[in-house]
């Protein structure tokens, strides 16, 4: 099985266009507006439950709907769940290839042949709540790309992608910034 | 349910937050990750984690660590603690068998309009006194009783 994921019809077209260039294929994404997309299911209670157990998190705010409805109008994710919204299923009926959350990313691996990543910051800023009920949709675009640089777990590249997400109503719901590093491993 | 609140006179330059800790176990992880969603194998699963990331073990993975920092900080502020901005840059990965110990402290105090300022604050999380994770981050408080931040929407939230 490969290391990387297809890629995509822009990504194979503009590395067409510059001759193999990864460089430059790279450099004619930046800032493109790539992979908008909707959630796959609304913002659910259970979710909400599941990540705040899993961080043993009793904001009232989150598990009472009386002071929900007091403070918020309803009942809210937490803010830190907003990447949760828009990560796909691991399996999907009639889903030919692993669906990838941050599909950016993957693509950049693949196009510098780059078989190891890990994120190394990430921002995020929080705009309107993301309500019970909700169904976000996201797109992703490539803000930066490095040169070659070595460390101590290989040698590859860093990377900046933002995600930016909106409610159904066209509201901004906040928006995220990810450092990559995709990198091969010492021999 | 009731719950006690921070407010923006509560908090000043250089105090520091109470320390928390955790001991994080292999289903800290990958509970961690299924309730963000994510699939991906170096957070559950220990041979992809050694043989293909290079780890020691599995890891905690980033929206986890998101929601174990908001946790941290809500748990200072209370209900109407509201996040505006995080940055978290990672210098390690969180493994089973780690004592996770985070500290915050606040930065600055920044008295805002519509009845809610802001507090900055770096939060660490380290173990064994290496730093894993550094975060800073910008949080709406009540300035009264008749405050509230998450009421705040539009050209008034300004994250």
């Amino acid at each position: 099985m490969s290391d990387f994921t297809p890629l995509p019809p822009l990504v194979t077209d503009l590395l067409a266009e510059h001759k193999g260039d990864t460089l430059a294929t790279a450099t004619a994404l930046l800032d493109v507006e790539q992979y908008r997309s909707v959630g796959e299911f609304p913002v659910e209670q259970g979710y909400i439950w599941t990540s705040l157990a899993s961080v043993e998190n009793g904001n009232p705010l989150f598990w009472d709907p009386e002071l929900a409805q007091e403070l918020a109008g309803g009942v809210i994710a937490p803010p830190s769940m907003i990447s949760v919204w828009f990560r796909p299923h691991s399996w999907a009926p009639g889903r030919e290839q692993e669906a990838l959350p941050l599909q950016v990313h993957f693509d950049l691996k693949a196009l510098f042949q780059l078989p190891e990543a890990i994120m190394t910051d990430n921002t995020i800023i929080f705009h309107e709540p993301v309500r019970l009920g909700d169904v976000l949709s996201t797109f992703q675009r490539l803000i930066s790309i490095s040169e070659v640089k070595t460390t101590k777990l290989g040698t590859g590249r860093f990377w900046v992608i933002e995600v930016v997400y909106e409610n159904q109503h066209g509201d901004l719901v906040g928006s995220e910034s990810y450092t990559g590093f995709g990198y091969k491993r010492e021999a | 349910m009731t719950a006690s609140q921070l407010f923006l006179v509560d908090s000043t330059i250089g105090q520091t937050l109470p320390v928390f800790e955790y001991d994080v176990t292999a289903t800290t992880v990958v509970l961690g990750a299924m309730a963000s969603r994510d699939w991906r194998p170096m957070h559950h699963d220990k041979d992809f984690a050694q043989h293909r990331n290079g780890t020691r073990d599995i890891f905690i993975n980033t929206p986890n660590q998101a929601a174990w920092f908001e946790r941290y900080l809500t748990d200072w502020t209370g209900p109407k603690g509201r996040l505006g901005r995080v940055k978290f840059t990672m210098k390690g990965s969180v493994f089973p068998g780690d004592t996770m110990h985070l500290e915050g402290t606040v930065t600055d105090v920044i008295d805002g309009d519509d009845g809610c300022g802001w507090v900055e604050l770096t939060v660490v999380l380290t173990v064994d006194g290496e730093l894993k994770t550094s975060a800073a981050a910008r949080i709406a408080l009540p300035k009264t009783e008749n405050d509230n931040p998450w009421l705040l929407r539009g050209d008034a939230w300004r994250p």
